[in-house]
């Protein structure tokens, strides 16, 4: 390698110069990764925030609230009834493990008056991630499917673009209808489901029902004690 | 049989040559039969494929410049990797831009445009012309490859859409911006839609009609010689 040679095919065949031109290629790379990510990574984080309020939105109506909906959420273990540790983390944001529920609330002056949580429900295809609101009262304010992959055209209509069906969630509560009818008709229940698709429906009730039986067990944590817990995180 | 071809487009540059290859003669999809994958995936709307499309266009020009500029050091040892590397940073580059900038149509495209890595369209290529010619060439191969895929996949969305839920350029102004929200329309109203097209099946029946006509049309000037020969011998 160290040959003065004007550029040969057998210096250029050698082993090293394979390595160093890979291995700078790699370097090169790196970096201009490392240039994107950094000046990507804030105006990402603002359209995820942006969607996340656009959504927070929906299911929670702005005269309930007069508090910024992102700011000091509470973390709750998701099928624990044991709140204790809760409040303690909940100053701390950002990404946490599928064991947390992130809970946004809607605060008037210092008192809760609404909380939205995603709760998820196993759909035909994947996974549905539903943003639920409910009020202090235990009354559901609004459901927005956030993420599916449910078939098109079929079992869509969950989204609120398609369909106004998820509306019919509004209001009810784990009483209104009583439990067991927490269902799609088919199954007794009293929500329609879709011609052609009653996977989709079935997961999506069973989603918000989960969500409501996780507000009324943690039901204390999330509202009465968030005074306490504003004045912690501050 | 591959040097000769090569050599003479090093003397003069055959643009025209480049741009019916790549929207026509050996067009990425109708020709080449590449990028399939990412094709069916998302035509199920024309601005998704347009999405796609542009997307793409942009990796295969960048990496056109990138990788004819940078012929002269890459030894064909360890080419396949380094293009490999050039391309998936590109992509996620632009993955990231379109995170950032178009946010919108990322949340439609988002689970595409890391597939655009898989495009081996572009791999294709990057080994057979811009490794081999001029940055100027390379990248106006690039562009006329771009073009040509993203207008099968504006056709295939187009057909599918139409067929399959009665509009066409639905959400337009997520891509174009608002001024061309005039695009989005809808051609069967209360249209009950037709499920098929829009699922991958759809987008397989779609394809290969599209490549039946795209055969019918390549031969017809035959048809028509052959057509014109026969009514002219038949009367004498």
């Amino acid at each position: 390698m160290s040959r003065s040679l004007p550029q040969t095919f057998t210096d250029r065949d050698g082993i090293g110069y394979q390595a160093l031109l890979l291995a700078g290629f790699a370097l090169a790379a790196s970096v201009l990764l490392v240039v994107g990510n950094l000046v990507t990574k804030g105006p990402i984080a603002e359209r995820k925030a942006e969607d996340l309020l656009a959504s927070l939105e929906q299911v929670i109506p702005a005269e309930l609230h007069d508090n910024d909906l992102l700011a000091n959420p509470l973390m709750i273990p998701r099928s624990s009834l044991n709140s204790n540790s809760s409040s303690s983390s909940s100053s701390s944001r950002g990404r946490h493990g599928e064991s947390e529920i992130i809970v946004y609330r809607a605060l008037q002056g210092l008192d809760v008056t609404a909380v939205a949580f995603e709760t998820l429900g196993q759909g035909y295809a994947g996974p549905i991630r539903v943003l639920l609101g409910i009020g202090v009262d235990g009354r559901i304010l609004g459901a927005r499917v956030l993420a599916h992959s449910e078939t098109p055209g079929l079992g869509d209509k969950i989204e609120i673009a398609r369909d106004d069906w998820i509306t019919d969630f509004n209001g009810r509560d784990l009483s209104d209808p009583p439990p067991e009818q927490w269902a799609v008709k088919k199954d007794g229940g009293v929500f329609d489901q879709f011609s052609g698709a009653t996977i989709t429906p079935r997961a999506v009730v069973a989603a918000i029902k989960g969500g409501l039986e996780t507000f009324a067990a943690q039901r204390d944590a999330l509202t009465a004690s968030a005074v306490i817990t504003t004045e912690i995180s501050q | 049989m591959t040097k000769d071809p090569n050599k003479t487009a090093r003397e003069r540059t055959p643009w025209g040559r480049i741009a019916r290859d790549g929207l026509w003669g050996n067009n990425v999809v109708l020709a080449q039969m590449l990028a399939l994958c990412p094709l069916l995936a998302v035509t199920g709307t024309t601005t998704n494929g347009l999405g796609l499309g542009l997307a793409s266009l942009v990796v295969m020009v960048a990496s056109g410049l990138l990788v004819s500029s940078l012929r002269g050091l890459i030894t064909p040892q360890v080419r396949i990797p380094v293009f490999v590397l050039i391309i998936a940073t590109l992509v996620t580059l632009v993955d990231l831009a379109m995170n950032a900038w178009l946010h919108d149509l990322h949340k439609v495209l988002g689970l595409f445009i890391p597939l655009i890595v898989t495009n081996c369209a572009i791999l294709g290529r990057a080994e057979s012309f811009a490794s081999r010619n001029r940055i100027a060439p390379a990248a106006f191969d690039g562009l006329m490859m771009g073009v040509g895929f993203t207008l099968v996949l504006v056709t295939l969305g187009a057909m599918r859409e139409l067929i399959g839920s009665g509009t066409l350029f639905a959400n337009a102004s997520l891509l174009l911006g608002e001024a061309m929200g005039f695009l989005e329309t809808t051609l069967i109203p209360d249209y009950r839609g037709f499920l098929l097209m829009i699922l991958p099946p759809g987008g397989f029946l779609a394809l290969g009609f599209l490549l039946a006509g795209q055969r019918l049309l390549k031969r017809l000037p035959t048809f028509k010689r052959r057509s014109q020969s026969a009514s002219l011998a038949s009367p004498g």
